[in-house]
């Protein structure tokens, strides 16, 4: 356990006072790796073992108590052991070194995972009956497959609602994030109003706008709300009705908001000489915004606008508050039914299937483009 | 009458008056150097010949017409003008290619083909016809600013204004941008340069400009300027530029 703390005889010795600060330094070492494994021990053995005795004893000690003594004594001895290996570092030359940091490295990984699998060990042992009901809640087996189709069907509402809304809210923002530059004092009333609509709509919960959109608009006797209340066809076997339409309109309210401040940080982000680059050329305004500063202005906000997509995708199974049959209003009335939450944990994994590849395949596609772009990346 | 009549112009940043009070002629086919200290008022004087700044006071005239802070206006004169920067400021989202045809599409509307075989034709001049399909950002310094100027040569403008165009090159990038200006002065480009590469200025310029603290101090031909300056600030800037072997 001791692995080259002491720098043994192969090191070369340097000059007289060199040396004695090395052999302060090495006992040092020695002593504050002694200290971090000693204190590991004690957290992970004696405490594991204390514990273990007073949950074969039933007792009320848990886990929780477990980790809140366990965790405070495992940092500490972490820390004493980077201080060692910092201190060994000044000792020896780069090759003794970078085989010890090697070592300590190992040492801690090893330490750091078998501590993991205990703890884990003694979470199942001691609470086995508690898991058992977590697995029979959660992912009964046979809930999940007999209310899959059901939830499935459901879920294609959420990702065509999904779909239409992302469309119209990447259009819509952009005309606010117009709005809201137009140069000159004639149009200061169109800024004011797209300044009050970023304002209001990101500040209302999602859940009252929806419930205001869908419940509310068809009471108005607004000309193309009441036009829509006949709407009824079917596309690849989802429905579109009234409810789906105002459902995408509430949507393309909420995340209208704030997708048009995010294309408005792209825009601030591209660089004024950009501007007098283009416009410079003898481009006007308008062309110099579409053709110059959108386009750079749109790659460097690709991640937070990725952020809000997934926001607007799970904030599809909010319209269960307007009755709509998505997947969570199905999943959720399969769970009342059976008592069993198993079916909501299936629908999701359906957003997760969708969301987490999104996520990667963005990611992907940013990299190649900036690769493209820039040098030596 | 002159390309470019700068009368009177004045121009403020909040209390800094940037522009006290300039008055100068560009002839056509001249090449007229702006030559003066960092902060002496070169670039905003630039930047006032084709409107990217709004002037306070005076007029300047350019082909013409009156600068005023009209953008339809504005955008007409700017065809004619074109403006290179210190920082290239090429467009990194588009190639090589895309960079120098975008104004000519947009501004000019010639077709695609038109603005392609332009841009070609201009790029093979300056031996970069391989790199028309690059992106900005893969090419030397040097290679971007020669870039930067086909992009405002492929405008046919009657006037250019380059910024500083060499300062921001390492100095063995220097060399390929100069011999492009003075390529384009052989031609008979009409030209204002504002630059610390006194050695251009000497041998090329029609007139050179000594700025001061927003006025033009002095004035002529270079061989005049550089030899017998009249005002003891001219004499003292082009000593120190001397010593730091800019010359």
């Amino acid at each position: 356990m001791t692995t080259g703390v002491d720098g043994g005889p192969g090191r070369e010795a340097g000059p007289l006072n060199h040396g004695i600060k090395e052999r302060s330094n090495q006992d040092r070492a020695r002593s504050l790796r002694a200290h971090g494994l000693s204190i590991s021990v004690v957290a992970l053995v004696v405490l594991g073992t204390i514990f273990s005795i007073f949950a074969a004893l039933g007792s009320e000690f848990n886990f929780i108590g477990w980790f809140c003594l366990a965790l405070p004594l495992g940092m500490l001895a972490l820390i004493y052991a980077r201080r060692a290996e910092e201190r060994v570092v000044d000792v020896d030359g780069p090759a003794a070194d970078e085989q010890r940091s090697r070592q300590a490295r190992r040492l801690a990984v090893t330490g750091i995972t078998l501590a993991s699998i205990y703890t884990f060990v003694l979470l199942v042992w001691s609470s086995w009956s508690g898991f058992v009901d977590v697995a029979n809640t959660f992912f009964s087996w046979e809930n999940i497959s007999s209310s899959f189709p059901l939830v499935l069907e459901g879920f294609k509402l959420n990702i065509a609602v999904f779909i239409v809304a992302e469309f119209c809210v990447l259009i819509w923002a952009l005309v606010i994030v117009v709005m809201r530059q137009l140069p000159g004092r004639a149009a200061a009333p169109l800024r004011w109003l797209a300044i009050i609509y970023v304002d209001v709509f990101r500040g209302l919960p999602a859940i009252v706008t929806i419930y205001l959109v869908v419940f509310g608009l068809p009471l108005t006797d607004l000309p193309i709300i009441s036009d829509i209340e006949n709407v009824n066809f079917v596309v690849w076997g989802i429905q579109i009705d009234q409810l789906f339409i105002l459902g995408v309109i509430a949507l393309t309210l909420v995340y209208g908001a704030y997708v048009a401040e995010v294309y408005r940080s792209g825009i601030e982000s591209v660089h004024w000489s950009q501007s007098a680059a283009a416009r410079g050329l003898g481009l006007s305004e308008g062309q110099t915004l579409r053709h110059v500063v959108m386009p750079q202005a749109v790659r460097r906000v690709i991640p937070p606008l990725m952020n809000d997509f997934i926001g607007l995708q799970k904030d599809t199974a909010l319209l269960n508050v307007a009755g709509v049959l998505e997947g969570f209003n199905v999943a959720r009335i399969y769970a009342g039914n059976n008592f069993n939450l198993s079916s909501v944990m299936g629908l999701g994994i359906c957003f997760l299937v969708i969301t987490i590849p999104m996520t990667r395949l963005t990611d992907y596609l940013v990299k190649r483009d900036q690769n493209r772009m820039q040098a030596n990346s | 009458m002159a390309l470019v009549e700068v009368r009177g112009v004045v121009k403020k940043f909040g209390d800094t008056t940037v522009l006290d009070g300039i008055d100068f002629d560009v002839e056509e086919h001249q090449v007229v150097c702006l030559i003066g200290a960092s902060g002496s008022g070169k670039s905003t004087l630039l930047r006032c010949i084709n409107g990217l700044e709004a002037t306070q006071e005076g007029t300047v005239t350019v082909v013409g017409r009156k600068v005023i802070q009209d953008d339809i206006k504005l955008n007409r004169l700017r065809r004619d003008v074109g403006i290179v920067f210190q920082a290239y400021n090429l467009f990194p989202h588009m190639t090589v290619l895309e960079n120098v045809m975008l104004a000519p599409v947009k501004v000019l509307h010639l077709s695609k083909s038109e603005a392609k075989t332009r841009a070609r034709e201009l790029l093979a001049r300056i031996g970069m016809a391989d790199k028309a399909d690059e992106y900005p950002d893969r090419l030397s310094g040097g290679q971007q600013q020669r870039v930067a100027i086909v992009r405002a040569l492929a405008m046919q403008p009657k006037l250019m204004l380059l910024d500083e165009i060499t300062s921001a090159l390492d100095p063995e990038l220097v060399n390929e941008v100069l011999l492009m200006m003075i390529e384009l002065a052989e031609q008979g480009m009409t030209m204002v340069v504002a630059t610390h590469e006194m050695g251009f200025a000497r041998d090329v310029a029609h007139k050179v400009c000594f700025l001061h603290s927003g006025r033009i101090i002095e004035e002529g031909h270079p061989k005049k300027i550089f030899t017998t300056p009249t005002h003891e600030r001219t004499s003292e800037f082009l000593r120190r530029t001397l010593e730091s072997g800019q010359m």
